[in-house]
């Protein structure tokens, strides 16, 4: 049994007023700790998919997926497996930058294969792509220069071999 | 043809053979109320506080297999509704409640009387609607019915703004709902159900723990036949009480924390669990790494996230107890345990649950023998929460199906008076007596003015201690005896009391006067109070201390003589 490791749970869910209410609400309620939670459209008209990245071993997913599947506006829920899977997350982090350290954090940024998308006289502003090892990597060499802001959008995933 | 929103409603219950709403009209539902005489076939009960239309909507459906309804208006009257709700959603009820909302234009600016009752209920209802078009209402209706008397039941809310009962469109009312997000499964898996006949073949020591969810699907007869097939000892949940009847050979009773001593060892001795409908409560297992160790378990239960929540099964089948036993009926073998059926017989005799001691005092325990007796076990028995809930779980003995009508998840007191009221609404030909607590009673017993109105004969024991009983029997085992508020020491004169409201009010103090009053108030036409003055310090035996195990048991001190009670 796989004790305490984050996992991703996708599901495909009507797009109504407060089904998003519906499923934050469950997870309160039984106590379940959401570490990201991602929403958009899917490819199906008025349905939406959401992937959650939960903390907790086989059983506590296990309830969780079950108590999705309770829900009447949720019609389509699975468990991503942790291989065979493409993971992705985009963020915008704002780090000071002043005449002298720009060309270093455009460095850094290429390394990462992350773009500059805005300056100002004393930041920038740094998108990136990736999954978290990604993030917290690039985060990490930023912070020497002063991160100002970070936002992420939370993780989505996808399996490789077949539609979810 | 056009129509309102509030016709749409009536007419949409009448679809789905409504005959019955509880409720209490307000500003917002008003325009609801008033299209009412328009459809003098549904009975509208108008109640004194909506907590009570909630409960007595509950009563009728555990009473009937009916979806129970229940109305109020916004703001108060929905929040009045809400332990109604919650009490139904604990023991999957099947209910629609509508509520009236603000009008349309006035969500969410605080105006008079709003309250945001969908998102208060989202927990406790199986779900809920607020209906922004008239257009939509025969929809929603109809998918509230559905989804409240489906798969798991349950409680479904439809709150409807005060404009949206006034707008007229045409509407069609549709024949079939279907919903993509919703599909309960039925048929067990056969697979599983192979493994699980398997077991039954391998068992020497099995018995079979029966819940709520064999009364829900009516499998009363199946559950008899596997049991006399295959010879399996039948114990029920609290909620399970009259799916088997008590007088059955092969019954053994109730387990758990005050279940009978020999039913909880029957499960420990056991070395097969068949549960069915049922959720392994904290109250029935203790300790649930130590609960039935030994046992192989079968779980047969309609709603997958029950199935390994408290305890992991060896043999879970999703679907209805009512086609699962029946597969098991007919593949199980025909099998013989005598040692197994002697060794029960033997924990019944070596550890009397149910022997009452001889004394001179008034002891609840015969009471409720004296109405079992008396009543020849046909009465339908509604309780609220506490000690004399769990006596008349234990010394009533039930025959027939939804007979024990209680509130066990919940365990919300003040369930007695409006309970028993939508019982005996559903139940007009039968004998409903509501056995109370003083405290539960006092709670919602505006409701017996509710009942004298509406010509609804319920009878209420009140087991009157004077006490909060259940709460001082624990303050008494585990808090030194110190009573710290729990005792009522200026109850209401309870015979004045249904006077004042117009019915037979009868005192009992002493033994020999509990028969006769017994068969006065059945007697009697109307409501009446029998006020049983009974001994202040009882306590309900056995007593499995909250999360512990069978071999923490509390059994009553042995007594050297016990009552013949005929």
């Amino acid at each position: 049994m796989r004790t305490n490791m984050a996992r991703t749970i996708t599901a495909l869910v009507q797009d109504k007023p407060g089904v998003l209410n519906r499923i934050t609400s469950m997870f309160r309620r039984r106590g379940f700790n959401i570490s990201s939670l991602a929403v958009g459209l899917s490819e199906k008209p008025n349905l939406s998919r959401m992937t959650f990245v939960v903390q907790g071993d086989d059983a506590v997913v296990e309830q969780l997926l079950k108590n999705l599947e309770k829900l009447i506006d949720v019609l389509k829920v699975s468990a991503a497996p942790s291989e065979d899977v493409v993971s992705r997350e985009l963020a915008l982090i704002r780090v000071s930058a002043t005449p002298d350290t720009r060309k270093e954090i455009v460095q850094i940024a290429d390394i990462f294969r992350a773009h500059i998308v805005g300056v100002s006289p004393d930041s920038m502003i740094i998108e990136v792509a990736g999954d978290d090892d990604k993030m917290t990597s690039l985060q990490d060499l930023l912070k020497g220069y002063g991160l100002l802001e970070v936002m992420r959008t939370g993780t989505i995933v996808m399996h490789r071999g077949k539609a979810s | 043809m056009k129509r309102n929103g509030g016709q749409i409603v009536c007419e949409s219950l009448l679809r789905q053979g409504v005959d019955v709403v509880f409720g209490l009209p307000g500003g917002a539902i008003l325009p609801l109320y008033q299209t009412l005489p328009e459809y003098p076939q549904l009975r509208h009960i108008l109640v004194r506080h909506e907590q009570g239309a909630a409960h007595a909507a509950d009563g009728y459906a555990r009473a009937t297999g009916r979806p129970g309804v229940a109305w109020a208006t916004s703001g108060p009257g929905a929040t009045n509704l809400v332990t109604g709700i919650a009490t139904a959603h604990m023991d999957s009820i099947p209910m629609v409640i509508i509520t009236g909302q603000v009008s349309r234009d006035a969500i969410g600016s605080d105006a008079f009387q709003e309250t945001d009752i969908t998102g208060i209920t989202l927990p406790i209802t199986k779900h809920n609607y607020l209906v922004m078009n008239a257009s939509e209402l025969p929809g929603v209706i109809a998918e509230a019915f559905h989804i409240a008397s489906t798969g798991r039941p349950g409680p479904v809310l439809v709150d409807i703004p005060k404009d949206v009962f006034v707008e007229e469109t045409e509407v069609s009312f549709p024949d079939i709902v279907d919903l993509i997000g919703y599909k309960p499964t039925i048929k067990g898996n056969d697979r599983q159900i192979k493994r699980a006949v398997k077991l039954i073949e391998k068992a020497k020591r099995p018995v079979i723990l029966a819940g709520h969810g064999v009364i829900f699907s009516e499998a009363y007869n199946e559950l008899k036949s596997l049991a006399e097939k295959a010879q399996i000892p039948v114990i029920t949940t609290l909620l399970g009480i009259s799916c088997f009847p008590e007088d059955h050979v092969l019954s053994v009773g109730m387990p758990g924390m005050h279940g009978m001593a020999y039913a909880s060892l029957a499960i420990e001795e056991s070395d097969l669990l068949l549960a069915v409908g049922m959720r392994f409560d904290d109250r029935i297992i203790g300790n649930p790494t130590e609960f039935a160790k030994d046992s192989k378990k079968i779980h047969i239960e309609i709603d997958p996230s029950e199935i390994g929540k408290n305890i992991s099964v060896d043999v879970p089948i999703v679907g209805d107890a009512k086609h699962i036993l029946a597969a098991l009926v007919e593949l199980s073998p025909t099998k013989t345990h005598p040692d197994w059926v002697k060794r029960i017989t033997d924990l019944k005799r070596s550890h009397p649950s149910l022997d009452i001691r001889a004394t001179d005092k008034l002891l609840p325990q015969f009471i409720i023998k004296k109405l079992s007796m008396a009543t020849n076990g046909d009465a339908i028995i509604v309780t609220g929460v506490g000690q004399h809930q769990m006596w008349a779980a234990q010394y009533y003995t039930f025959t027939n199906p939804r007979s024990f009508i209680t509130s066990g998840g919940a365990g919300s007191m003040g369930y007695e008076v409006p309970g028993a009221m939508g019982v005996q609404v559903g139940q007009p030909n039968k004998t409903v007596w509501s056995i109370a607590g003083d405290g539960g009673f006092q709670m919602t017993m505006c409701e017996i003015a509710t009942m004298v109105e509406n010509k609804i004969p319920v009878k209420i024991a009140i087991i009157n201690n004077n006490f909060l009983g259940m709460v001082r029997q624990w303050q008494q085992f585990f808090y030194e005896s110190s009573y710290v508020a729990t005792e009522y020491s200026h109850n209401p004169d309870f015979v004045k009391l249904a006077e004042a409201f117009g019915i037979l009010g009868i005192r009992v103090t002493k033994q020999d006067q509990v028969e006769s009053a017994i068969n006065q108030a059945m007697e009697y036409e109307g409501p009446v109070i029998v006020d049983f003055v009974v001994e202040a310090e009882e306590n309900v035996y056995p007593m499995i201390p909250s999360g512990q195990t069978v071999h923490d048991m509390i059994e009553e001190p042995r007594h050297s003589e016990s009552q013949r009670i005929s």
